[in-house]
């Protein structure tokens, strides 16, 4: 599905990855973890095209895609959630899940200025679409509140809505859980499960353990800008290399 | 629900179609009343700035840019359609037409490099092109008379029948600024104007979500520079005289003011704004001598005390108000 190749991306010398390779499939939800400074959130900005790798390439269903600007790479299919939620404060709840469908372009200015039924109909259906993710995430109330006055769990529903409604072939998620307390967090391992259950392809960025271990098919470990562990959680759990990147080299708590 | 809910809920679905249209009968009635050609002069004006400001509102309030050089292609229209009508013999419709592409071209040239810049480079930018603009109308005095303005351009007309009065003029004016304004509520309920709206509230996650965010900036200043253009090409018409005084830096700066004071990214706000600005002078005599100064203040004191503009920051405050007061009753 997607498939990451020897990527390397330096900042000013210092690499912030380094030869990392690793491939997600179809259906499945892969975890990337790792302690903080290990170059997750490099690794997805090289995957969305926010950031342009220094060399390796990155191919998506067999097309390479390193390199390609951020919008195009989102109407390829790839739908992102933010760790510091980037949610539009103007606009409300439902016109924040409405621009998560602008990735299926076939907008012109003149058609929006003149609105032709055409138009009216299409924004009809988008509206139809935006209220059903609305309601999978349990949001329908909510639908007309400007987000900036939501509570943080429910923005982080918001932002996951809007990853999801246009039905992307896969959605990364950096960090869905942080700031959420426990029950919450019992949510979103749900939400991600209902996901995965539908056949959606996921990558999960994220520092709870926890989460990580219920959820994933598969997990790979980062440290210091490299790939030192892949495998089922339960192997990596158990990966003496994976101790040692988190708990320290002193080996005293492993 | 009970009817009273009923009657609120149906005002609220068609709140944008019910404004428009008693906004229209308003509009259609009152010079019939009150036609005198002093207020009808003065509303007109406010009708031209309306399409102006609402250009202007769509590229600040909505895109989240900011371009201080508006008057320029508020210009372009109006002294592209006099030269046109009147060195060239062109017809007046046709002549709008013309000088709206042509401006529209000239704001992609300028837009293509100058949107590359954020803030206070982009402001610089377009304040620049505006004092470019407002040099060659003053110097190349052959084709534009110069500081002493450019006279007797013809009225707009079908056939024999003029546009000459201030009461026909009234209704054209305000015909072209409702169509502009219900083009503009349009294109904020689509997809293109959420577009907008998420470019202006973070460009990377806009991006994410497929928008070409660089494309986007640049159609919408295109956009709004048509507007403007289309409203110097009626000032012209209208007032049947251009001068370089109506296009310099202060008329954009105005133009910003306008859009600050009605409420940024309201489309009703644009008419406010405009009507406002261009409404007070005229009431309070010191306005006459200080006008820049008080505009400054009143920017100064919307922007502290109602960061949203007057009309959308006063509407959120009476929600507030309102659903404190439901709230002791209940």
């Amino acid at each position: 599905m997607l498939d990451v190749l020897s990527v390397c991306r330096n900042f000013g010398g210092l690499p912030a990855l380094s030869d990392v390779s690793f491939s997600l499939q179809r259906g499945r939800v892969t975890a990337l973890i790792g302690p903080n400074g290990a170059g997750k959130t490099t690794m997805i900005n090289c995957i969305t095209g926010v950031d342009i790798p220094d060399a390796g390439r990155v191919d998506f269903a067999g097309e390479d895609i390193t390199g390609l600007p951020a919008y195009q790479v989102a109407r390829l299919g790839i739908s992102r959630t933010f760790q510091n939620l980037k949610l539009f404060p103007r606009l409300s709840v439902i016109d924040n899940v409405l621009c998560g469908l602008t990735v299926q372009g076939g907008q012109s200015m003149l058609g929006a200025l003149l609105r032709p039924p055409r138009v009216r109909n299409r924004e009809r259906r988008l509206r139809l679409l935006a209220m059903a993710a609305l309601d999978r995430f349990g949001l329908t109330e909510l639908a007309d509140w400007p987000v900036d006055v939501l509570a943080y769990g429910d923005r982080k529903r918001v932002e996951l809505a809007r990853a999801v409604v246009s039905e992307p072939r896969l959605i990364l998620l950096d960090e869905p859980v942080a700031g959420l307390n426990h029950e919450e967090t019992s949510t979103v391992a749900k939400e991600i499960r209902a996901l995965r259950a539908q056949g959606y392809t996921l990558l999960l960025v994220e520092h709870d353990m926890d989460l990580v271990m219920r959820v994933s098919d598969h997990v790979v470990v980062l440290d210091g800008g490299r790939c030192i562990a892949g495998g089922t959680p339960d192997e990596v759990r158990r990966n003496p290399l994976v101790l040692e990147a988190y708990l320290g080299r002193t080996g005293a708590m492993a | 629900m009970d009817i009273h809910d009923r009657i609120l809920y149906f005002l609220d679905l068609h709140r944008n179609g019910l404004t428009v249209l008693a906004l229209s009968l308003l509009l259609a009635v009152y010079p019939l009343a009150y036609g005198n050609p002093y207020i009808l002069g003065l509303t007109n004006l406010i009708g031209i700035y309306t399409i102006v400001v609402l250009g202007l509102n769509l590229f600040i309030g909505y895109a989240g840019q900011i371009s201080l050089g508006h008057a320029a292609f508020f210009a372009l229209g109006a002294y592209g359609s006099a030269v046109l009508t009147v060195k060239w013999g062109v017809w007046p419709w046709p002549a709008i037409a013309l000088v709206a592409l042509a401006t529209a071209m000239i704001a992609l040239l300028v837009g293509i490099p100058a949107l590359r810049l954020h803030g206070h480079y982009l402001a610089m930018a377009t304040l620049g092109f505006n004092i470019v603009i407002y040099t060659v109308l003053v110097q190349w005095d052959e084709l534009t008379g110069g500081p002493s303005g450019f006279a007797g351009i013809p009225a707009l007309s079908f056939g024999a029948w003029q546009f000459d009065s201030d009461l026909k003029l009234h209704y054209l004016v305000w015909s072209a600024a409702l169509i502009c304004l219900m083009l503009g509520l349009n294109l904020v309920r689509s997809g293109v104007g959420r577009g907008l709206a998420a470019l202006a509230g973070d460009e990377v996650a806009a991006r994410s979500l497929g928008v070409d965010t660089r494309r986007a900036k640049v159609k919408v200043f295109v956009l709004s520079a048509v507007l403007a253009s289309l409203a110097g090409s009626l000032y012209a018409h209208t007032f049947g005289f251009v001068s370089p005084d109506t296009f310099g830096i202060f008329a954009s700066v105005d133009f910003v003011t306008m859009v600050v004071v009605g409420g940024l990214g309201s489309v009703w706000g644009s008419l406010f704004g405009a009507a406002l600005l261009t409404w007070l002078p005229e009431f309070i005599d010191v306005f006459e001598s200080y006008k820049d100064i008080i505009h400054g203040l009143i920017l100064v004191l919307v922007l502290l005390f109602l960061p949203k503009g007057l009309v959308t920051g006063l509407i959120d405050l009476s929600r507030v108000r309102l659903a404190r007061w439901r709230q002791r009753r209940a």
